[in-house]
């Protein structure tokens, strides 16, 4: 079971860029242990100097952003390595949703792993809740409604986002999706079975080690 | 397959003309998902050490064994060092990861080509050279290079730590089906253009994000002339336009790249396997969601000026003016791009001066890569001040590349000449460019940062990459060979 995600309140952080790649959100430094404070590694590059000293001008260093659990972006979100660090970082910051009017495909799916909403947002609406967030930058306290799809802003105004309702009721569960994978365990082994008599050249050179220098 | 029954999608979709992908993707469909992913069976899966460990932990948190120990390999490439007779201890910092991938696969039975292993090498290197990937296989690894085993006529499918996890206990990938795309290279390229400058000129014709939800497919003859190695890099990129996955229908090239390989089948069982290899082509009236042309004829040796793999040119034009973008944000990025890179709008790009050579990664670092690198550098001297390093792609094309004295031809130039990783293309390990230093590398990202803190990256093939170590400066290779 992940954390279900169903409605929450909190702040929105907007990052008006396109193209932002999950080296920007975790940066390789980042990655070298197991063991790394991923919510400081964060934009790490953006929000610290190499000194590790605060970059004023980056929103997640500002005011209410610090405590940001939304984070609104631009086209292709995510692109670039595969790296799941990207979600767990955005997650242990405490960003629970993040929305754009496109992912990248692999970063797409490492969010809904993690009980991390994906939500595509179009330009009007990207550009609507980034007025909402202009005109109460003191308190931007918007709250999400995953089950309705939408957004309510602090006017109370509604804006809709998209996600295919299967990822939404995942979310809302919390599946685990090796769980729910292991429900067609007979499938799978039923496949394998065919597949070894079928395609003998492509499984038996793997399990065949006499071949193999040592 | 022989058994469509198996397989209802296969059977479904036996009456219309299919895709090559089409066929792969159908002949692994375990089943459709009520939510309309599939279900896909993996026939082989690569772990590197970066994005493995939280997978195993889950394992162990959750009391889940991995299901097929003998169709995945590990190797160690990211964090390892490159330092010539390394260790797992050589680079203190990657000590964890890399002791984490060898006691993890040793507790699951899983191989493992570690440091002290001869097969040890990038994954996407290491996968196709011991066979262990090959043509009509689908195939994961947890890194977003892993549409490289397309050169073979694979599917390579790039995946986060939680799907290694999935696969590791399931040997399967639940996935919505992609979108199908064709690029037709057309004509034929001229002297010192490689795979490399073929797809950076097609990024930069079709855009950063033109392949996003995309199954690939390059075809065409100048896609059909290259090698093997070559039809790997071309893969290699797919993720840097945002596709799922890249492929390129298996010939007579392939099968003779494959056979003999140490997991590559042999006897009755590789003529079984050939037989199947050569169905894998789509079929002439199959339809692609996208379909586009590029031709060769005029491609010139690529360099990228900006970071983003879009942000490319001839190494004959000049810095583009961002104001001359038709696209308001394209101007804007284009304009942070210049400001990063510290290059004026109308410098020519043959002439901007280098502070770092990197011949390497999984882009571009194969024996046929060092032999391109090598015929320029022969009898000649890096740069002063050029930090130029060469970089192995796997333990076994240093191997082959020694046995033709390419080694000596580096190491005489100047060249540092090093063990297998991944080294400067991600700068995990301790391979970093300098803060504000300027790196032409063969690697595949040019993004802020990512060769470590400000550094400034120029992608291009490793004939230019060397040129560029030479002369310390961008080069048109072109000119280079011909003199």
């Amino acid at each position: 079971m992940r954390t279900p995600l169903s409605t929450v309140s909190g702040v929105l952080a907007v990052l008006p860029e396109t193209n932002v790649n999950t080296d920007a959100i975790i940066p390789s430094a980042w990655l070298r242990t197991a063991k790394a404070d991923l919510a400081r590694g964060l934009f790490g590059a953006r929000r610290f100097d190499e000194d590790g000293r605060e970059r004023p001008g980056f929103v997640l260093n500002q005011g209410p952003f610090r405590t940001a659990k939304f984070l609104l972006s631009g086209e292709n979100f995510g692109c670039g390595s595969s790296r799941e660090a990207a979600v767990w970082a955005l997650a242990q910051f405490g960003i629970r949703c993040v929305f754009a009017p496109s992912f990248a495909d692999i970063f797409y799916e490492n969010a809904f792993r993690n009980g991390v909403l994906a939500g595509i947002v179009d330009e009007a609406t990207g550009a609507a809740l980034a007025a909402a967030v202009e005109r109460h930058c003191d308190a931007p306290d918007f709250t999400v409604d995953l089950p309705a799809g939408v957004i309510v802003d602090p006017d109370g105004h509604r804006h809709a986002f998209t996600v295919p309702p299967h990822r939404a009721a995942a979310l809302i569960r919390g599946d685990d999706d090796i769980d729910l994978t292991l429900r067609h365990l007979d499938d799978i082994d039923g496949y394998f079975s065919a597949a070894k008599r079928d395609r003998d050249w492509l499984y038996t050179p793997t399990t065949d080690t006499r071949r193999q220098t040592p | 397959m022989t058994d469509p029954s198996l397989h209802p999608a296969a059977e479904a979709a036996a009456a219309r003309p299919r895709t090559l992908f089409d066929k792969i993707w159908d002949a692994h469909t375990v089943k459709t998902l009520e939510d309309g992913r599939d279900l896909l069976f993996v026939d082989r899966h690569i772990l590197q050490e970066t994005t493995s460990a939280q997978a195993f932990e889950n394992l162990a948190r959750a009391g889940r064994k991995v299901r097929h120990p003998d169709l995945t390999v590990a190797t160690q490439d990211h964090i390892v060092s490159t330092r010539p007779g390394r260790d797992e201890d050589t680079n203190p910092g990657g000590r964890e990861l890399l002791g984490l991938m060898r006691t993890n696969t040793a507790a699951n039975g899983i191989r493992h080509f570690g440091v002290d292993d001869p097969r040890q090498g990038i994954v996407h290197v290491m996968g196709p050279e011991t066979g262990f990937a090959l043509p009509g296989c689908l195939l994961t690894c947890g890194d977003s290079h892993t549409s490289t085993v397309g050169g073979l006529g694979a599917v390579g499918l790039g995946v986060g730590t939680s799907e290694v996890e999935h696969v590791l206990a399931t040997q399967t990938l639940a996935m919505a089906r992609p979108l199908t795309m064709r690029v037709t290279f057309n004509g034929v390229p001229g002297p010192g253009v490689s795979a490399k400058d073929l797809i950076l000129h097609m990024i930069g014709e079709l855009g950063f994000a033109s392949g996003r939800g995309c199954a690939v497919e390059y075809a065409g003859p100048a896609i059909r002339a290259l090698p093997v190695e070559g039809r790997l890099t071309v893969c290699n990129m797919s993720i840097e336009f945002g596709a799922r996955l890249g492929l390129i229908a298996p010939d007579e090239a392939t099968i003779d790249y494959v056979r003999g390989r140490e997991f590559a089948p042999t006897g009755g069982a590789f003529d079984r396997a050939v037989a199947e290899w050569l169905r894998l082509h789509s079929d002439s009236d199959a339809r692609f969601g996208r379909d586009f042309t590029i031709d060769c004829w005029r491609i010139a040796p690529q360099v990228t000026w900006g970071t983003s793999p879009q942000d490319v040119a001839g190494v004959d034009k000049a810095v583009p003016d961002p104001a001359r973008f038709a696209d308001a944000k394209r101007r804007e990025l284009a304009a942070a791009a210049l400001r990063y890179m510290g290059l004026e709008p109308g410098m020519p790009l043959e002439g901007i001066p280098i502070d770092v050579a990197f011949i390497g990664s999984c882009t571009n670092a194969r024996l046929s890569d060092l032999i391109a690198a090598a015929a320029v550098a022969r009898g000649r001297k890096v740069a002063p001040n050029v930090r130029a390093l060469v970089v192995p792609g796997s333990m076994s094309v240093k191997r082959d590349a020694e046995a033709l004295g390419l080694h000596r031809v580096f190491l005489d130039a100047g060249f540092e000449w090093r063990d297998a990783g991944c080294s400067m293309c991600v700068s995990i390990n301790e391979d970093v460019v300098p803060p504000g230093a300027r790196c032409m590398a063969t690697s595949n990202r040019n993004f802020e940062n990512r060769q470590g803190p400000r550094s400034r990256t120029h992608l291009a093939s490793p004939a230019m990459v060397a040129a560029a170590a030479i002369r310390g400066r961008i080069t048109d290779v072109r000119k280079e060979t011909a003199a």
